[in-house]
């Protein structure tokens, strides 16, 4: 007995469990995404779960993605003209702003704000089905629920993170004209001179890839979060569908940045 | 796999959530063509059974029959097939909130099947008529009263013509006249459907003494008495005496009496 004591209170042994509990989920998770993505492919019908999930991951998205894209756009414009004038060098702002939101900001920050508008809704809508047993209707009525819910959502993603993230850099680009050219006078066949001569192929892709990433991630931990909400041990019922969603939130944005790391860490 | 009777028998069942064990060896039989009760206080694990009888938890022990083939043991085709003959209505209804009644009804029938929009229309329209609700084809479940919810959700359950219909206490949270519809619903059920298992999950005497013509008594997870009504109004049991005359336990006084001083300085806080 004193023996087990000792083991629940040795940090050693807690930050051991805890590492196990960690990769254990991991684990879980990719398991979790593999079922989603072969369940894809599971039925034709499919196909009308996945536009109806692109229009509310994709379409009622592009405002907000827009207007995130245009400020970041303009921010990058004034800022780098304003580092770049000191050395003379402000004919390069079509290069830094274009390279800038393609490479690293266009991927990262449409990841981070579909996190919120879209990742948070898919945790909370699958948590609140866990809840009320409509999970488990759909179980008793022979229809998979990783297919009905998870499935579309990830291939969805799949499809609408490129898409979103392309459509946040040529605004973010726009934004970088507006003030770099319109407010503060760069000619603008320079601007975007500059942009066709710096930004080649392997930026996109590059830029793509992470998107792609970014998207299975999001919603990959987003679903997971929901669909395990009767697991969890810190909570029950209605608060278990709120921290489900915060935990799918913060999981998302952080594995978000640390994979945009390691991707880019190979890119380079 | 052919089964042409479905009659549910329980064998030595125990189960329950995790390492918890609710259902302690039951033993019972619900009969085809019948309504079964599965009747008990709270929390003595009627709904844990409901669970097993669906295939939602596995027992620790014991095993299912339906139609004479063990539930459990059988491989997923055949598990699935006999799922599929089996329609379910939820304490709430259980309806996806972003569908329709129609929707909801008809998924079953859009997942399962290739028929035309049109004619799930049609069957869903009947199957929405035969609960009274045609008219709320298009409504969306939260803009239902509780009642209209647990009979779409019985439209549902019966959408596909189920050989087994489970109710999981259909007249819970109902006003005296809803409560008395679902029932006259239930029946309506068994005469339509004359070969079906209808199964309810319940703890309400007035419907048990409407509907039942089977009753399985659950008491702290054991069964306290299986057969048909009539048996059980005429049993000596205690325990089925003081569950059908209604009689409470003897409440202990609570051991902790509340001090004069903190009577004193609530009844101030309430002043």
């Amino acid at each position: 007995m004193q023996q087990q004591t000792g083991i629940q209170t040795n940090p050693v042994a807690a930050l051991g469990r805890s590492t196990i509990s960690f990769v254990n989920s991991l684990g879980d998770i990719f398991l979790f995404f593999l079922e989603g993505v072969r369940l894809i492919f599971s039925s034709p019908k499919q196909l009308t779960k996945i536009i109806r999930q692109m229009y509310f991951i994709g379409s009622k998205s592009l405002f907000v993605i827009s207007l995130i894209g245009i400020f970041t756009g303009m921010v990058l414009g004034l800022q780098g003209y304003y580092t770049l004038v000191k050395f003379g060098s402000e004919g390069l702002l079509g290069a830094a702003v274009s390279l800038t939101l393609i490479r690293e900001l266009g991927p990262v920050l449409t990841a981070i704000m579909i996190t919120g508008r879209a990742g948070s809704s898919m945790a909370a809508e699958i948590g609140v089905m866990r809840i009320s047993d409509q999970i488990d209707a759909l179980d008793v009525m022979d229809i998979n629920p990783m297919a009905y819910l998870v499935s579309p959502r990830i291939a969805a993603s799949i499809l609408c993170f490129p898409l979103l993230t392309a459509l946040f850099d040529v605004i973010g680009i726009l934004g970088g004209y507006l003030t770099g050219v319109t407010m503060l006078g760069i000619n603008s066949g320079v601007y975007f001179y500059r942009i066709d001569t710096s930004v080649v192929m392997a930026d996109v892709a590059g830029g793509f890839v992470k998107a792609l990433v970014f998207g299975i991630i999001v919603s990959t931990i987003s679903c997971y979060q929901g669909f395990n909400t009767h697991k969890r041990t810190d909570s029950v019922g209605p608060e278990s569908v709120s921290n489900s969603t915060t935990a799918a939130v913060v999981l998302s944005c952080v594995l978000t940045l640390v994979s945009d790391y390691v991707i880019t860490s190979f890119l380079l | 796999m052919s089964t042409t009777t479905w009659d549910i028998e329980l064998h030595n069942l125990s189960g329950g959530y995790n390492q918890t064990r609710i259902l302690k060896g039951i033993n019972g039989s619900l009969p085809a063509g019948k309504i079964s009760v599965i009747l008990g206080g709270s929390g003595c694990g009627k709904s844990t059974l409901l669970r097993h009888i669906l295939g939602l938890n596995r027992p620790m022990e014991g095993s299912i029959r339906i139609g004479g083939h063990d539930f459990f043991t059988l491989d997923k085709s055949q598990f699935r097939k006999i799922r599929r003959r089996m329609g379910v209505l939820f304490q709430d209804g259980a309806l996806l909130g972003s569908l329709t009644l129609g929707e909801n009804v008809g998924l079953p029938l859009a997942e399962h099947t290739k028929l035309p929009k049109e004619t799930i229309r049609k069957i869903v329209l009947h199957k929405l008529g035969l609960v009274g609700l045609a008219e709320y084809i298009d409504y969306y479940p939260n803009e239902l009263s509780g009642g209209m919810r647990k009979r779409a959700g019985l439209a549902r359950a019966i959408v596909m013509d189920p050989q087994i219909l489970l109710c999981d206490e259909p007249t819970s949270g109902l006003d005296p006249i809803n409560a008395a519809e679902m029932d006259q619903l239930l029946l309506s059920m068994k005469k339509h459907f004359p070969s079906m298992s209808i199964i309810v999950v319940s703890h309400d005497l007035e419907s048990l003494n409407h509907i039942a013509d089977n009753v399985l008594v659950i008491n702290k997870g054991q069964a306290a008495y299986c057969g048909d009504l009539e048996g059980l109004q005429n049993s000596d049991d205690p325990y089925l005496k003081q569950l059908l005359s209604r009689q409470p336990n003897n409440i202990e006084q609570p051991a902790v009496s509340l001090g004069a001083d903190i009577q004193a300085e609530l009844s101030n806080w309430l002043r």
